[in-house]
């Protein structure tokens, strides 16, 4: 199943700059190689990633073939109260991933 | 290319050249051609994310001078802003100008987000330039890029 890793603090401070750090496992094929068969593989990339902190949206992302594969991104945000921050990895054939941290603000 | 001034070189083995060299002509057209993307194609996709006139400034890339792995290329991108409500970046556009498509990512802030920095790994076939473009929440652009050094291209070709 899909593996992924999420690199965030478990407790910050109110108005603290906090950074959170995501990797997940896909092969991020690119649609450009040919595979064994002379044909090319298709495009099997992840095209959208979001995050969400208690349900609003704090930072999103669209990906293209020319990222690597297991995508990795770090991106920062400001603690501003309790809860569960949401990664959601969605793209090409049903692909769909979910996963969250909580963190507590104090 | 004429041997004819090379008396030591054989006909067979001419022909023999002559045919490496028309093999990779025909390769390097074919590489040519898979990495379709220009520094033009790379302003057409980013002109059309983002509308009005790229200003130099405020976008700081950071990237390798020399990218080993053309296959994971760590890049940060940061933009100078105070991520107030009155003042942030809306969105960042990442290009590349030698892939086979100029595109590479997009990415969306607001106020909350504090700092406008993002670190990702590109794939690169080529040496190429990265170009990033800031959109701030008053429409202003600013861009700035930088060129990374591919040893090995990342295209798995």
């Amino acid at each position: 199943m899909t593996n992924v890793l999420i690199n965030a603090p478990k407790t910050a401070r109110r108005g603290e700059l906090i950074e959170l750090k995501t990797l997940i496992l896909h092969p991020m094929e690119t649609g450009f190689r040919p595979g064994t068969n002379g044909g090319i593989i298709p495009r099997n990339i992840i095209q959208r990633f979001v995050a969400t902190w208690n349900g609003t949206e704090i930072f999103s992302m669209d990906l293209s073939p020319a990222i690597s594969a297991n995508p990795f991104v770090s991106f920062f945000t400001v603690a501003t109260e309790s809860g569960r921050v949401a990664f959601r990895w969605s793209g090409d054939e049903g692909f769909l991933a979910e996963e969250s941290v909580t963190i507590d603000v104090v | 290319m004429s041997n004819h001034h090379r008396p030591t070189i054989g006909r067979r083995r001419a022909l023999v050249r002559a045919g490496g060299f028309g093999l990779a002509a025909i390769l390097g057209a074919v590489a040519a051609r898979e990495a379709s993307a220009t520094p033009e194609s790379a302003r057409d996709w980013l002109s059309a994310l983002a509308k009005g006139e790229f200003k130099e400034g405020k976008v700081t890339i950071r990237a390798p001078e020399i990218a080993e792995n053309g296959n994971a290329v760590p890049v940060t991108v940061s933009v100078d802003s105070e991520m107030t409500d009155g003042s942030y970046v809306k969105a960042i556009y990442v290009a590349a100008d030698g892939n086979p498509n100029p595109g590479v990512a997009a990415f969306e802030f607001t106020p909350a987000s504090g700092k406008a920095e993002v670190q990702l790994r590109i794939r690169m076939a080529q040496t190429q330039k990265v170009v990033a473009v800031a959109h701030m929440n008053d429409g202003s652009l600013f861009t700035a890029s930088r060129e990374v050094k591919v040893t090995i291209g990342g295209c798995g070709g």
